[in-house]
């Protein structure tokens, strides 16, 4: 019994830590600006939506890897499967969990196309030394 | 002797350790997270004192078992003491810092005797029965001793990105700690849920490492944005 009350009580902590550690992870690409050529290219806006997560993570996979934000990209992406998984489990139960989850997807989404912001910009720099050399 | 999996994850826990310590080191941040730092220092000593017991004694005996539970007691201690650091650094500008503290004495003393009376009745291996209570019961404090934490970061609008991070990564840690811990009362030692423990002991400083490498100390964030459900 007691095992069982832990058990249910971490899990319901593991949750709330677990989603708001993403969100501090994403907190900070919330506010970049994205730049015109990945606009273009991912066909995001202003607002990114549910459905944009796999194909700017297919994008960021043609681009070369950078160290920095790799773990992250690691952590949004388990996030985001998570996040699908609890859309389709619950979604019919609680019906507003629906609209939450494609708006954290969407946050997935717009931080995965920040990433691949800053790897073009890194990429041209790194170009750019090269040629200098 | 355990396998090449427990090894591996054995030497990557500890170079995580180490890895953070380095990391403060080159920030100038070491004695800003000094406890911290310290818990993870007795970290790795321990398990080169584990490794050092288990290969010299064997892994079924009794050295090697009162090493590794005195040990986890003195780690876990250690924990404690470090998430009442981050306390510390949270409730620091209402300078509460000695209720902090007296507060940490008292819990510390109270869950050492509710401890001491779960296992009073035992009177074989008495003190062993009572230090792995100990860190038993520490670790479920430590839990709910986080969520409290995350309210108060929360209520405080604490904005210290590295600090919130910290205290998120402790959270993760915990919960997860105590969630395999209950679910292996339950079924039993499963060989997947064997591993979820040292793995999450690699996972808590590579995630305080990387907070200390991507943000500096004048990183802010809007903690409002962080809950799970918006108010």
């Amino acid at each position: 019994m007691m095992a069982a009350l832990i058990f249910v009580f971490s899990l319901v902590t593991l949750w709330m830590f677990f989603v708001s550690y993403c969100r501090s992870l994403m907190a900070s690409s919330s506010r970049h600006p994205l730049s015109a050529e990945v606009r273009d290219v991912t066909g995001i806006r202003t607002v990114a939506s549910a459905g944009d997560f796999r194909r700017v993570m297919q994008l960021l996979q043609l681009c070369p890897d950078r160290l920095e934000d790799r773990n992250q990209l690691q952590a949004v992406s388990i996030y985001h499967s998570f996040l699908a998984a609890t859309r389709q489990m619950f979604a019919w139960i609680v019906p507003s969990l629906r609209s939450w989850a494609e708006h954290e997807q969407a946050s997935c989404a717009y931080f995965a196309a920040v990433a691949l912001d800053r790897r073009i910009a890194h990429n041209r720099e790194m170009l750019a030394q090269q040629d200098n050399l | 002797m355990p396998g090449p999996i427990d090894l591996i994850i054995w030497l990557l826990g500890t170079a995580f350790e180490l890895s953070f310590v380095v990391c403060t080191l080159a920030r100038k941040s070491f004695l800003r997270y000094f406890f911290l730092n310290l818990y993870l220092l007795l970290s790795t000593t321990t398990t080169i004192g584990r490794f050092f017991f288990l290969s010299s004694y064997g892994q079924s005996s009794d050295q090697y078992m009162y090493f590794y539970y005195y040990s986890d007691a003195l780690l876990t201690l250690a924990l404690f003491v470090a998430l009442i650091s981050l306390y510390s650094h949270v409730f620091g500008e209402l300078r509460a810092g000695d209720y902090v503290r007296w507060g940490a004495v008292l819990l510390l003393l109270g869950t050492a005797g509710f401890s001491y009376a779960v296992v009073v009745q035992s009177t074989a291996r008495f003190s062993t029965r009572f230090v792995y209570e100990l860190s038993q019961n520490l670790y479920f404090v430590g839990l709910v001793l986080t969520y409290i934490l995350w309210g108060a970061v929360l209520k405080l609008r604490e904005t210290r990105t590295r600090v919130v991070q910290i205290i998120l990564s402790l959270g993760l840690y915990f919960s997860g700690y105590a969630a395999s811990y209950a679910l292996m009362n339950f079924s039993g030692k499963f060989s997947i849920i064997r591993y979820i423990c040292p793995v999450l002991g690699c996972f808590l400083p590579l995630s305080w490492s990387l907070t200390i490498l991507r943000y500096t100390d004048e990183s802010r964030l809007v903690p409002a944005r962080l809950v799970v459900v918006p108010r």
